[in-house]
């Protein structure tokens, strides 16, 4: 069950910095997600990790043990790689097998871990198929059992349910997570999926052009965001860009376009700042005609959605910007498109952050 | 206008399927009246002349040594070029030095240079006094089966670099990673993994190299001495016109056809099924293996093998080219004075007959290639026809030329240049095939669904979807069919007494030699400078095929 540590990675290819100075601590049997836009450098952090590419710069311990410049068979990790790799020319419990064998643990001993971990995977019976001969699905389990059956207590995966049927995706998730707990490793998991990462972390790193931007447990980087991209990557906002116009004891007060005045309960930030007031769209209520609110501003329907388990609305505000709202579909009443209604947000559920220096628009792309 | 409505005419002619047909239907008929039927057959209509040859036992034996000489040879030289062309190939496809790039091309030289030509340069360069044999006092090697070998593994090792470039370029590393991260040192990873993925490709270079070696004829004449195999032999039995010569050339022609017909279908049904010792491991001694100090040796080996037996014994005619610019020679050959005249003949005669080959060739071949990439005929038929397609391939080129000109002298009276041309059309024809049959493959079907669902005809498709984006390999493939045509110098002495490039060279290193009277003496000098001036022409061939792969977009 080991810790790892990344101190100060940097990984350039050519003039691209894949890795920025990047510094992260993993505690031993954590599950954690690497999470961020395509293109970020998550695929070569991990790939820094495994010893499968050299930092330019900065060390990478794991167990404490200085591993920067030890090669991947020696660093004791697992590695599933996004298209699986499994090895065509072999069956399946050739490539499960292939781990023990190479790291001559004998053959009785191979057998026994071969044949474990293709139980645990359910694919015991297919134990003679070749790769091409399976489901996605099931190749995702065998490249799993292959990685788990090297015996390493490190497992680090790369996208490793990017290439499956939502369904699928959606119960092997639940699945990695318990071999991971059962097992007592250590997990890294690569995604760009947010509900992939929320739904089965203990801790998400979120990055962004190489750099990590927040680290935390799903609930901290949902209720606190930290940085704005991490409050647009991480579930939805709506965002309100404003000046703040006076700070009071309790609160501060900010204008929006076109002399509207809302209260936030921020505290960082002084007079006269221009900044963007991040809500998210299940905070925000809508009623129907003018209503007198905290924080409420008026505007009329310009879309209704009906999405299952909820509705979503797109107000555009009186003062041209515009916002999404989402609510319960049971619990919310319907608008028709073009109707008046008020918007409104409770004070203490809205974030502020100053705003980029590069326009909000390149702050949230995602490239 | 006129060429837009062509092109409308031939667009909207496509989408009927009998258009379509036909046009496959002549390719086929094509390939088989004129590339594989008359080399094969031919030797067949003089097949009663044998029975003669088998009642003077000292032909016979020099026969059954001569073909014996050219299969132990070709598959020796095959296995030595694959042991030391993979390192070499891994060296540059994995290790990133700047000065590799350099090398990468340095390695198509020997490939692109006419054999004649590297012929001379190692005639020069291990048995002349000119050549290393000036640091042993005599003839370090001498003319005979040891200098065969050195030429032979010195044209076919670029093969197997080139063919295993691709390979390794082309796999997906993912596979080798896997193995790392499951603790498998990187010796073990390469061979248990690795190799076996590119198993195909490994065996494809082996063909090829072996088919090198088979059929070469020119360079071979120039180094062999009183050594004979299958194509000098052939050369000798023809010049000499022997009692019962022409049994004995049938005899040898059928047995090297049909044996390396019969080799290289065993290759194709067998070697899907050769497997390789993957499940054994031997930890400690291949994490020795795998250390930087094997590495380093390996690479360095790598390096010395390619500089020391090939690029500097290939380039070694350059010296005497040097001179002859130096002493006026040059001044000479520009003015056609002398033996000079017929050499720049001979030059045109080559590039001539290249340019028509490889204009022939691409017209009649692309379809072909489409038919087997596409398998338009059925899985069988365009498999069989992937397997014929490679025959003139593997044929030795002398005994291909033999059958091709008994088959067409006994139905037409077709003049020589005619013959030149058919032989020359069949000898390179696989290599369109193939380079564009692969490159089709290649191409994701859907582009060319998405242009049929766009409202593409089936012309319109080729036009403006496989065409553009296989236009690389087409021209890649057309300059080996080219360079392949100006070297060739086997079935061109079979076929005719016309005098190719490659034909007037080994003339001039026979006169040299003292091995042919001649009125006019030719000097060193000559020869060097006659081989220089085309080895320059294939540089600017290599060098424009070069910079136009670099480009983006390549298929
Ligand atoms: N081997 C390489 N050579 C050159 N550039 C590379 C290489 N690997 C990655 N990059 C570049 O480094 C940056 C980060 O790549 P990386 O694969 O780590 O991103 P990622 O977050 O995993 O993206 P994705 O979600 O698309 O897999 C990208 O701009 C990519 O183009
Ligand atoms: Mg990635």
């Amino acid at each position: 069950m080991p810790e790892v540590r990344v101190k100060n990675a940097t990984k350039k290819y050519g003039k691209i910095i894949a890795v920025d100075n990047v510094s992260l601590q993993i505690h031993a049997n954590e599950y954690f997600c690497l999470l961020g836009p395509s293109g970020c450098g998550k695929t070569t952090l991990l790939r820094l990790i495994a010893g499968l590419v050299e930092p330019d710069k900065g060390e990478i311990y794991i167990e404490n043990r200085l591993v920067t410049s030890v090669p991947p068979e020696d660093r004791g990790i697992g590695f599933v790689f996004q298209e699986y790799a499994l090895f065509p020319h072999m069956n399946v419990w050739d490539n499960v097998t292939y781990g023990p064998r190479v790291k001559a643990m004998g053959k009785k001993k191979s057998e026994k871990l071969g044949r474990e971990m293709l139980e645990m995977v359910r694919l015991f019976e297919r134990f003679d198929a070749f790769p091409s001969e399976l489901s996605g699905g099931m190749m995702q389990r065998v490249a799993l059992a292959r990685a788990l059956a090297a015996g390493s207590k490190l497992l680090l995966l790369d996208e490793p349910l990017g290439a499956l049927d939502a369904k699928i995706r959606n119960d092997l998730r639940y699945e990695l997570r318990k071999f991971v707990k059962d097992l007592e490793l250590t997990g890294i998991h690569v995604t760009h999926d947010q509900a992939e990462a929320m739904a089965i972390s203990d801790r998400i790193a979120v990055m962004r052009k190489g750099k990590i931007l927040q680290v935390g447990t799903p609930q901290e980087l949902y209720m606190h965001p930290q940085h704005i991209f991490v409050a647009h990557f991480i579930g939805e906002s709506d965002f309100l860009e404003g000046y703040v116009s006076k700070i009071t004891k309790k609160e501060s007060i900010i204008e929006l376009r076109g002399r509207l005045f809302v209260h936030t309960l921020d505290k960082t930030h002084e007079e006269g700042d221009k900044v963007v007031i991040a809500i998210r769209p299940e905070v925000l209520t809508v009623e129907k005609g003018k209503k007198r609110r905290e924080n409420s501003i008026l505007g009329h329907v310009e879309g209704f959605r009906f999405e299952g388990t909820n509705v979503r609305c797109q107000i555009e505000l009186e003062n041209g910007d515009s916002v999404v709202v989402v609510r319960p579909a049971l619990m919310t009443e319907w608008f028709n498109i073009g109707e008046k209604v008020t918007v409104s947000f409770p004070a203490e559920k809205s974030f502020v952050f100053t705003y980029p220096e590069r326009g909000l628009k390149r702050e949230l792309a995602l490239e | 206008m006129a060429h837009f409505s062509i092109t409308r005419f031939l667009d909207s002619a496509s989408s009927k399927s009998s258009v379509r047909y036909a046009l496959y239907l002549s390719a086929i008929t094509f390939f088989f009246a004129l590339i594989l039927i008359p080399p094969i057959l031919g030797i067949f209509l003089k097949w009663n002349t044998m029975a003669e040859t088998f009642q003077h036992p000292s032909l016979m034996s020099r026969a059954t040594a001569a073909i014996y000489a050219s299969f132990a040879i070709a598959i020796f030289v095959s296995i030595i070029d694959v042991v030391a062309g993979l390192p070499a190939a891994w060296l540059i496809s994995r290790e990133r030095y700047r000065w590799l790039n350099v090398l990468d091309t340095f390695v198509d030289i020997p490939f692109i240079i006419p054999t004649a030509t590297l012929g001379y340069s190692l005639l020069l360069f291990w048995s002349s006094p000119e050549g290393i044999s000036s640091l042993f006092g005599d003839s370090f090697v001498s003319p005979g089966w040891l200098l065969v070998i050195l030429l032979h593994f010195a044209f076919s090792y670029p093969v197997v670099v080139r063919v295993m470039v691709g390979a390794i370029l082309d796999y997906k590393r993912e596979y080798e990673e896997a193995a790392r991260t499951l603790g498998a040192p990187p010796f073990t990873a390469d061979r248990t993994i690795t190799l076996p993925i590119l198993k195909r490709s490994l065996i494809a270079s082996f063909t090829l190299a072996f088919a090198r070696s088979i059929s070469e004829t020119g360079a071979t004449m120039m180094v062999a001495g009183a050594f004979e195999n299958g194509p000098i032999f052939i050369h000798n039995l023809k010049t000499a016109q022997e009692l019962g010569y022409e049994g004995a050339l049938v005899f040898v022609s059928f047995i090297l056809i049909a044996i390396s017909c019969l080799i290289f279908v065993t290759i194709r049904l067998l070697g899907p099924r050769l497997k390789m010792p993957i499940k054994k491991v031997w930890l400690s001694t291949e994490r020795k293996l795998s250390g930087s100090k094997v590495t380093n040796l390996r690479n360095g080996l790598s390096l010395l093998v390619f500089f020391l037996l090939i690029l500097i014994p290939s380039l070694f005619v350059a010296l005497p080219a040097v001179y002859a610019i130096i002493n006026g020679t040059l001044n000479e050959a520009v003015a056609g004075v002398g033996n000079w005249q017929g050499y720049w003949q001979s030059l045109i005669l080559s590039y001539s007959v290249g340019a028509i080959a490889t204009l022939i060739n691409t017209i009649i071949g692309l379809p072909m290639a489409i038919l087997i990439a596409r398998k338009r005929l059925g899985t069988v038929f365009s498999s069989i026809l992937d397997v014929l397609v490679n025959i003139p391939l593997i044929v030795p080129s002398i005994a291909l030329g033999v059958s091709l000109s008994i088959f067409w002298k006994n139905f037409t009276t077709i003049p020589e240049m005619g013959l030149l041309i058919l032989a020359h059309l069949a000898i390179t024809y696989p290599y369109l095939v193939r380079s564009m049959a692969a490159a089709i493959e290649r191409l994701n079907v859907s582009f060319e669904e998405a242009s049929r669902t766009l409202g593409g005809r089936p012309f319109t498709v080729f036009r403006t979807i496989i065409l553009p984006l296989t236009k690389y390999s087409l021209f890649s493939g057309a300059i080996m069919v080219f360079t392949r045509s100006i070297s060739e110098t086997g079935a061109t002495l079979a076929v005719t007494e016309l005098e190719t490039a490659p034909v007037l060279l080994v003339k001039w290193v026979n006169i040299l030699r003292g091995n042919i009277e001649s009125p006019i003496p030719i000097t060193s000098l000559d020869v060097g400078l006659g081989c220089g001036i085309l080895i320059v022409f294939s540089f600017i061939i290599l060098l424009v095929s070069r910079l136009l792969a670099r480009r983006k977009g390549r298929y």
